[in-house]
């Protein structure tokens, strides 16, 4: 680990501020993905901003909905009884996500910013264009190693399906995540040229030519909450995540569905899965078809076809082309029993 | 006499020390001066060093030294295997490599030590590691088993050589027939105790060291040989550790290193390694390939089975296990045939890991046997009483003992075998399948020499002494109740010492062997004390004078008269008015020839029940119920304990645990507790353990065998037929993970 200034902020206006001086500095929240990070040098910070003091942890409920502040733990926002009502799909998905000591530790705005789990990406003996976006040249003494995508032709058992790029086949590890792009959630953020609002399915980004960039947060910006829109999927929603063991491990296929049901007939639906592209994925013509139908596996399976559409395997993960539309029908049958 | 009776269950007697922090574990020891010692390991798999930088870090803050192979401090006995070899010295060919750590530039493996940098914190240390940078000339490193299976070599050690039975080929024609390959993945140990040393020279020639290891006198003597200096000048302390399933069975080249280097900066030195160190410098279950051949008649008796293995080793080292050895004798048959071969890969070298190769090969065995089973339509149960023996085929020599078949209908009325459908994916509940499961397990019973001390106190209390390394599974707590057994000392009377060279030599904690062996010197230390008793109260003028001995008991502290309940003396006051402080006496324990006539081994019988989600192919284990038949059960709560301990451990190797080498780079890409998965809590359901608690009456006095193997053997088959019996899918390569049982909808 190198040496690395620390600086703590209490005003987000202070936080933004100390962003935008230099390079090298990071926000610090829970630290349960920087902290990794930092010590295997994929992270090299010149500072470190602590946040962790800032007011932006309270949990309410708006006019048009849900507002859940950046700093909140996300075990405080699954237990909740407010996202429990409101957003129960967010509380499941949350409870899915790493071990209860991490979330203990990790933040709303934590969740969004954390990196991807391939360990390419960690690794930085390895190739990685993520973590070493620049070509330069012979792969010798770079601090943050060789450029180059591990994954493609390696281990990527792990790895997305959707929207890929020569570049990066990484997928975005949240659980959270898929709940919120599920439910049309925006995010709020504060940055040097003022406040602006972000929608969720736009938060994040797929690799393209720039797979270091993770999301669409402009240089100082910092995330002070996520809002959540009125629903009516509080009776029908279900998080499923399949994955290696039973906790404590990143989904090989996740899928978020909220539903409103009316009798037997999905009146409106969302679906969103995780393990398969660099940012939540949402599926929008899936629910385009199932909105107005009854909840038959028949259905479902149709909904799942059109789920994959697009879809690409990598070779060791080309189960997954199986395996998430398996899930999506699954998920669904779960989201859709009345009671 | 005590050892037919059933123990009781007792609490551990170690286990308040350990939930409140009084048990030290080798890092917990801090030494005045102590410097700290990092690891930079190899980033290739297979080359040469062509430049190694380490300016840098010698100048960064509170470092001591940077040892690469440049200045790496000799180690005089640098010719012999240092450290010593997992099974001894196999005989070798100039062919194979040499390694010794930190003497060449040649990299052998992904990970090998290249410098070992020294500060005055473990902070700084890591720091300054972080700063040694080194250039390579790479080649192809070979990691691939798979790649490399025709170039499997006979290991030219006793016990690995190729074995038949009748005719190699006699399943061939047999009316059913199977042949199937299994494998299993490179599976770490994973302890949550990392691995390391403390090394102290509190003399020129005399060394003080707090080990990670499965036993303090094979450290002495490792560090004596690699040293050349007199083992009794070396003290080597582990009185606890933190789990080590095999990996602590050796001294490995970096514990040598660190104590290299305290005597050249002539302060103590601290190794702790990371956890992705763990995955290469401390050995690991070895990939290995099986291929079973096996014919049965059609009333279900086995006519033939063929089993060859193949398994990954160093480049430097032939290590070797027991892999095919259960097939020799599990089961009547009367052609069968076992060969065993490793290839030497650009690996770091293998150590066994818990059941070890039984286990690996049992998952292959039974899982054949579950096959055909299938294939004959019978009940897997029944296709194996059919099959049943009562002596050992390949000895032809009677068991010391045997209660598998009592072991078999326990477990299956427990499990509710009954309700298996012998047709597989016939049963469910809801949108989930449900299968059950069985399989059976077997380790060696062994019988080691062992010394013990035993002291009976003026006061009445006894102190045990013995160097043994309890692991983790109870050891002193069976010692206390084997000593409680022979002199009736109060339970919270008794004190174990042990885990320290100072003590009585014992054999290295492992093999399931240490209640036998450690016992078994406790047991006749301690019987010699209850002699001296004895004599001292019958004797003229004695308490109980004129009496038989075998009139009289030992129980509460006191020697009394069996059927005369009030006629007795406390141990303390018979010493009194002897005029004696203590009763010291010591035993060197070992089974005498007859146990030669004798096939000794342990048995387990596995039984689970699995829940199957065919959309996502999820595996749950929803029910297991592990049975054991090791003879009298010493301390039944730790005994349990040690079989569950067992089925977490097999649900992880059977569901969960691999770890993954890029072959590309010959490197781990799972090397850390978030992406190599131990089963966690919410895989292993409640677990049912059921002891046949029968004594052994050739083995040893308690009429004790082990258990820590068999908790483990056996179990990853039992999972693998349960999940054929709920599914219809065979899988054979092992972990059973959501990806190997998908069906598109």
């Amino acid at each position: 680990m190198n040496q690395f200034q620390y600086t703590r902020v209490t005003t987000p206006k202070a936080a933004v501020s100390a962003l935008s001086q230099e390079n090298g500095t990071y926000f610090l929240a829970g630290g349960t993905n920087l902290i990794d990070l930092i010590k295997r040098e994929v992270v090299v910070p010149e500072r470190l901003v602590d946040i962790n003091k800032l007011p932006l942890a309270t949990i309410e409920k708006t006019s048009t909905g849900l507002r859940i502040g950046a700093m909140a733990k996300n075990s405080a926002v699954a237990d909740h009884d407010l996202a429990k009502k409101h957003a129960p799909l967010l509380s499941m998905a949350l409870n899915a996500g790493a071990s209860a000591q991490l979330r203990n530790m990790a933040t709303v705005g934590g969740n969004m910013m954390q990196r991807t789990r391939c360990p390419y990406f960690y690794d930085p003996s390895m190739p990685c264009n993520k973590r070493s976006p620049v070509q330069a040249g012979p792969d010798k003494g770079q601090p943050n190693g060789p450029s180059g995508c591990g994954a493609i032709g390696g281990i990527n058992r792990m790895h997305a399906i959707f929207g890929t790029s020569n570049k990066c086949i990484a997928v975005h590890p949240s659980d959270m995540c898929i709940a919120l792009v599920a439910l049309d959630a925006t995010v709020n953020v504060s940055g040097p040229k003022g406040d602006r609002k972000i929608p969720f399915g736009d938060f994040h980004r797929l690799p393209g030519d720039a797979p270091q960039k993770d999301n669409t947060l402009l240089p100082g910006e910092l995330i002070m909450s996520v809002d959540i829109p009125t629903n009516k999927f509080a009776d029908n929603s279900h998080y499923l995540k399949v994955r290696d063991r039973a906790s404590y491990a990143f989904a090989l296929i996740s899928v978020g569905v909220a539903v409103d049901m009316k009798r037997d007939t999905i009146q409106d639906i969302r679906l969103a899965m995780g393990g398969v592209a660099h940012k939540p994925w949402r599926l929008t013509e899936a629910e385009h078809f199932l909105r107005g139908k009854p909840a038959t596996e028949a259905n479902f399976k149709q909904a799942a076809t059109i789920a994959m559409n697009g879809a690409k395997g990598y070779g060791e993960n080309d189960f997954k082309l199986t395996l998430a539309p398996n899930s999506l029908i699954d998920a669904l049958k779960t989201a859709t029993k009345t009671a | 006499m005590t050892k037919d009776l059933k123990n009781p269950p007792i609490d551990r007697v170690d286990g308040r020390m350990k939930v409140t922090g009084g048990a030290q574990y080798f890092a917990d020891f801090e030494l005045p001066n102590m410097a700290y010692c990092v690891i930079v390991g190899s980033e290739i798999g297979r080359g040469n060093i062509a430049s190694i930088d380490t300016k840098k870090a010698q100048g960064a803050p509170g470092v001591l030294g940077v040892f690469t192979h440049q200045n790496m401090p000799p180690i005089p006995g640098w010719d012999a295997p240092v450290g010593g070899e997992a099974d001894g010295p196999a005989p070798k060919p100039d062919t194979i490599e040499k390694y010794r750590i930190l003497s060449s530039p040649k990299i052998l493996f992904d990970g090998q030590p290249i410098a070992m940098v020294v500060a005055n914190s473990f902070e700084r240390a890591t720091y300054a590691a972080s700063l040694v940078k080194a250039t390579y000339t790479k080649q192809t490193a070979r990691t691939d088993l798979e790649k490399h299976l025709a170039e499997g070599i006979a290991p030219g050690r006793p016990g690995s050589s190729d074995y038949l039975r009748g005719k190699a080929d006699g399943y061939q024609s047999a009316p059913v027939t199977l042949e199937a390959n299994y494998t299993i993945p490179v599976e770490v140990h994973n302890p949550m105790e990392l691995h390391g040393i403390l090394a102290h020279w509190t003399g020129t020639d005399s060394l003080m060291i707090y080990a990670k290891t499965q036993g303090v006198n094979a450290t002495q003597d490792a560090m004596a040989q690699a040293f050349k200096i007199d083992p009794k000048k070396i003290h080597v302390h582990t009185e606890f550790m933190g789990g080590g399933f095999g990996m602590g069975l050796r001294t490995w080249p970096q514990e040598t290193a660190v104590v290299a280097i305290a005597r050249k900066i002539g302060r103590p030195l601290k190794l702790v390694m990371t956890r992705d160190q763990m995955f290469t410098l401390v050995g690991h279950r070895p990939y290995t390939v099986q291929t079973i051949n096996m014919g049965a008649d059609s009333n279900g008796k086995l006519i033939g089975i063929a089993h060859a293995a193949t398994a990954e080793t160093a480049s430097y080292e032939d290590f070797t296990e027991a892999t095919v050895n259960m097939t020799k004798f599990m089961y009547e048959c009367p052609n069968v045939s076992t060969r065993y071969r490793i290839v030497r890969l650009d690996r770091s070298v293998p150590i066994w890991m818990r059941g070890p190769g039984e286990a690996t090969g049992a998952f292959a065995l039974e899982s054949a046997m579950d096959e055909m089973a299938h294939k004959l339509n019978l009940d897997p149960i029944e296709f194996r009483l059919r099959n049943y023996t009562e002596t050992d085929p390949e000895h032809n020599r009677p068991y010391s003992s045997k209660n598998l078949k009592e072991a078999y209908q326990r477990g299956a009325e427990a499990i509710g075998w009954n309700k298996r459908k012998n047709e597989p994916a016939s049963q469910r509940d809801g949108d989930w399948l449900i299968g059950y499961g069985m399989s059976t397990g077997t380790f060696n019973a062994f019988r080691w020499e062992a010394s013990a001390r035993a002291l009976l106190n003026a006061d009445g209390s006894l102190t045990i002494q013995s160097a043994v390394t309890d692991i983790g599974p109870g050891t002193g707590t069976a010692l206390t109740m084997i000593a409680h057994n022979v002199l009736g000392v109060p339970l919270n009377r008794i004190k174990v010492a042990y885990g320290d060279t100072s003590l009585p030599k014992a054999p290295t904690q492992g093999g399931s062997a240490i209640v036998s062996a450690v016992g078994s010197a406790v047991y006749d230390a301690c019987t010699k004390i209850k002699k001296q008793l004895v004599d001292l109260a019958v004797k003229d003028g004695g308490q109980l004078a004129g009496r038989q001995a075998d009139e009289l008991m030992m129980a509460d502290g006191m020697l009394s008269i069996e059927k005369e309940p009030g006629k007795k003396v406390a141990l303390s006051d018979l010493m009194r008015t002897n005029n004696l402080t203590v009763i010291d006496k010591s035993a060197d324990s070992k089974g005498g020839p007859e146990l030669g006539k004798y096939s000794m081994y342990s048995f387990s019988v596995h039984f689970v029940q699995v829940r199957v989600n065919p959309l996502t192919g999820v595996v749950r284990v929803s029910k297991a119920v592990s049975v054991a038949d090791s003879g009298r059960i010493i301390s039944p709560k730790t005994a349990a304990s040690q079989m569950i301990g067992g089925v977490a451990g097999g649900i992880g190797m059977a569901l969960t645990e691999e770890a993954i080498i890029d072959h590309r780079f010959g490197r781990f890409v799972n090397n850390n507790l978030a992406d190599y998965h131990v089963a966690v809590h919410a895989d292993v359901p409640a677990i049912e353990t059921i002891m046949i608690d029968k004594p052994d009456p050739i083995i040893n006095p308690m009429g004790a065998k082990g258990m820590g193997e068999i908790a483990l053997i056996g179990f990853a088959g039992a999972v693998a037929n349960a999940v054929f019996n709920a599914t219809g899918q065979r899988v054979r390569d092992l972990p059973i993970t959501p990806d190997k049982l998908l069906r598109a909808v």
